[in-house]
């Protein structure tokens, strides 16, 4: 007899009875004498709703009564995810700026073509909502750029740190550091050291340069928010990038190095080929997360200077909070044109993802 | 065995347990509280002395940011949640969610008699006479100089009738004399912001009473951005944020990084325990434009919400606080400017004040008489926020240069013109 099946059960019934009889051939009170006493209580209070998992089979039927343990975790998934899009919908679609639905005038599609609305789609300052158009220009600006720097530099840390160097599990830590620190943490230490008066025009004026308006420039502005959110994240995509290269077998390199072939070439015909699985995954969390920026943005700039470094979500969360006059309806229309762009991501991601699939089948 | 007997003494000692507490339990009003200085732990000390004489209520004062009364109270209020009082700025713009008072007040006419003039920016219209809480203080918008500074460089301080654009001169000789970062900064405010506008000229208002954008304000956003492109103003305070944020000058002054600072009266406890003895502060009259020399004036105001289950205990409290004693207890200690006529006619001691501080109270009383009426009716006006939050907005894109004057001027109305519609709706 297997261990652990308690004795009187036919080895049988374990696999393939239905629960009546399984619970027909457990002596109870034998079993639940030998249980130590919390796990005899937690036995008793579990046995109490028996009753209720015979009645439910009886009525669902034996193929049905899987609902009913994954119904609970489907209800909240609905309500905490699927309802809040629901009622995003509704805001999005009424006007106002009562908070409860109910009291919001519908208004249709006005809050989509008040934020669409151009008189020349060239021209952002024509737009009646121009700074939705300047969050959405600088967020795609922001993502081209920072995604393509954050994968090369943490590909270029990966391939460092799994190189046999000196203090390799110290550097793979300080690579890392900064992806434990809190977002708020990282901008308001990036702060200090760039404001006006920060330590770095304090390194640059003792060197008898002026200070630089490293926060109140726009270009400057945008350049640190692009530094910073690649400082602050590096270390997570590293880490995916160093776990794909440890599984590249090692017996490929060998075969490389018999075959004298230059570091480049295992480079560009091994190391990059059997890291693209990774890359891809890299590749789409950097620019999920990049398109969601916000939190270490809106503490190290506020979003300044102007709007040179405002995002979309920033953008939402002002319109829809930060402002003393709420205009949810127009932060949920935001809102859904940011998902509608999330969603078209995850396709792209799907798409590439069984692109390599098939790519390696082929293969 | 019988055991009816030690059941029924366990069901009545438990129900004994379960009664004692009820008989017993307090009414419990909940205060949402943000402080510029101690305004908060003086309301608990009031609040202590209030439970004394009145043990069925248990007054509980929240500490806030005042982040939490802008952001996260209407929120609140509107979704039918919130405190029983507040502490609030927004006068006009909560009013909807406020409390009349009136039918529990046992004297109204108290507070109709030393609160009249500022009652009417509670209220949801001109036409409601409800009472819906009372101003905790006056504040008035105005600014602050460095004296040692001017010392320092020996340029004489422009006097009491001085324009904007004699201050502006001055604290630049200031500045280049003494090498500080720039001459001056205002509050990233448009509640600051209207005050010089309206000494431009600008009318606020138009002849059917709604917001307007006028030559008046023009020549103020024109002023202003050209201050900050000739390196006048600290371009860190409006150009270092994006949106409508706001943001104080009062650090920059502290630091000594600018001669002149616009903000206002709330700031003088601050102002006194941070500075110290490390220079020479004071508070100056409102420079003149060619219209006016004014500020905003302002302030909280504590209000009884829609929201409490105990509006009667609320009124009482409210009552207690408004009380001609506690009052003066209230500004004196937090060393503000009374909204309450009688007090402020018998003046307040303020005995914890420095001499700087004291002066800088006697300069904001006295300016209160100076005050533009379009000032009293922007503070008092519902949507004044329509006006306020694009302003900073829109002026900082031109600050640095996103888009030119004319178009931010373009683009305030615009704003404010959408911010009303849907306010409205």
């Amino acid at each position: 007899m297997p261990q652990g099946i308690p004795p009187g059960v036919p080895c049988s019934c374990l696999h393939s009875c239905k629960y009546d009889d399984l619970s027909a051939s457990l002596p109870a009170k034998p079993q639940l004498q030998t249980l130590i006493p919390p796990m005899r209580l937690l036995a008793i209070f579990f046995n109490l709703f028996e009753p209720l998992f015979k009645f439910a089979q009886r009525v669902l039927g034996h193929s049905r009564i899987g609902w009913m343990f994954v119904g609970p975790n489907l209800l909240v998934i609905a309500v905490f995810t699927f309802l809040p899009i629901v009622i995003n919908v509704a805001y999005a679609l009424t006007g106002g700026v009562n908070l409860m639905p109910a009291q919001r005038p519908y208004a249709g599609m006005e809050n989509f073509s008040i934020l669409l609305e151009c008189r020349d789609y060239l021209d952002l300052q024509t737009c009646r909502k121009d700074v939705f158009w300047r969050a959405l220009f600088n967020t795609v600006r922001f993502s081209a750029i920072q995604v393509v720097l954050m994968v090369l530099f943490s590909l270029v840390t990966a391939l460092v740190l799994n190189r046999k160097i000196i203090g390799r599990g110290f550097w793979r830590g300080v690579f890392f550091y900064p992806v434990l620190l809190s977002p708020v943490v990282v901008a308001l230490i990036w702060k200090w050291l760039l404001q006006t008066q920060g330590v770095f025009n304090a390194v640059l004026v003792s060197a008898g340069t002026g200070p630089v308006e490293w926060l109140t420039d726009a270009q400057w502005a945008f350049f640190w928010t692009i530094f910073v959110s690649i400082w602050a994240h590096m270390g997570f995509y590293t880490l995916i990038l160093l776990a794909g290269l440890q599984a590249i077998p090692k017996d490929m390199y060998e075969a490389a190095e018999l075959d004298a072939a230059s570091p480049w070439r295992v480079l560009y015909r091994i190391t990059l080929p059997l890291l693209v699985p990774n890359l891809i995954v890299v590749l789409v969390l950097a620019l999920i997360r990049a398109v969601q920026i916000f939190d270490e943005v809106f503490v190290l700039t506020g979003g300044g200077p102007g709007s040179a470094t405002t995002f979309i979500v920033q953008f939402i969360y002002q319109t829809g909070f930060a402002e003393q006059i709420h205009l949810y309806g127009l932060a949920a229309a935001a809102s859904l044109l940011l998902a509608a762009g999330l969603v078209i991501l995850t396709l792209l991601q799907l798409r590439l993802t069984r692109a390599e699939q098939s790519g390696q089948r082929a293969r | 065995m019988n055991t009816a007997f030690p059941q029924t003494k366990t069901l009545l000692a438990l129900a004994l347990a379960a009664g004692i507490p009820a008989m017993s339990m307090a009414t419990d009003i909940r205060v949402m509280c943000y402080q510029d200085g101690i305004e908060c732990e003086v309301t608990s000390a009031i609040a202590r002395r209030f439970e004394a004489q009145n043990p069925d209520v248990k007054v509980i004062v929240d500490t806030v940011p005042y982040k939490s009364i802008v952001e996260q109270l209407p929120v609140q209020l509107a979704a039918g949640q919130g405190p029983d009082i507040a502490r609030v700025t927004d006068l006009g713009g909560l009013s909807k969610y406020y409390q009349d008072m009136t039918p529990y007040l046992k004297d109204a006419k108290y507070l109709e008699a030393n609160f009249g003039s500022t009652l009417p920016w509670l209220r949801p219209s001109a036409a409601d006479k409800g009472i819906y809480g009372f101003m905790s203080q006056l504040t008035m918008t105005g600014p602050y100089v460095n004296r040692t500074l001017f010392e320092q460089a020996k340029v004489p301080m422009p006097g009491a009738k001085a324009t904007w654009e004699e201050w502006i001169e001055a604290t630049r000789k200031v500045g280049k004399a003494t090498q500080t970062q720039a001459a001056l900064a205002w509050d990233r405010s448009g509640h600051r912001f209207a005050g010089p506008a309206i000494s431009y000229g600008a009318k606020i208002f138009d002849a059917k009473g709604d917001l307007t954008i006028d030559d008046g304000y023009k020549t103020a956003v024109t002023k202003f951005v050209g201050w900050h492109k000739d390196g006048a103003m600290l371009k860190e305070v409006w150009g270092g944020s994006g949106g409508s944020t706001y943001a104080d000058s009062i650090g920059e002054f502290k630091n000594a990084r600018v001669a002149m600072v616009l903000s206002g009266s709330w700031q003088i406890n601050r102002l006194q325990k941070d500075i110290g003895n490390a220079f020479d502060w004071v508070a100056v009259p409102n420079p003149c434009g060619p219209a006016a020399c004014t500020g905003i004036p302002g302030g909280a105001a504590w209000v009884s919400l829609k929201t409490s289950k105990a509006p009667a205990q609320v009124a009482m409290f409210l009552e207690f606080m408004a009380r001609e004693d506690n009052y003066a207890e209230f500004i004196s200690k937090t060393e503000n400017i009374p909204a309450h006529a009688g007090l402020a006619k018998k003046g307040v001691a303020y005995p914890t004040a420095t001499p700087a501080a004291r002066a800088a109270l006697g300069v904001f009383s006295g300016g209160v008489a100076s005050l533009a009426p379009a000032a009293y009716q922007f503070q008092g006006y519902k949507y004044n926020r329509a006006m306020m939050l694009p302003t900073v907005a829109r002026t900082t894109q031109a600050i640095v240069g996103e888009i030119s004057v004319d178009e931010a001027l373009s683009k305030i109305a615009g704003d404010m013109a959408d911010a009303v519609k849907q306010a409205q709706k």
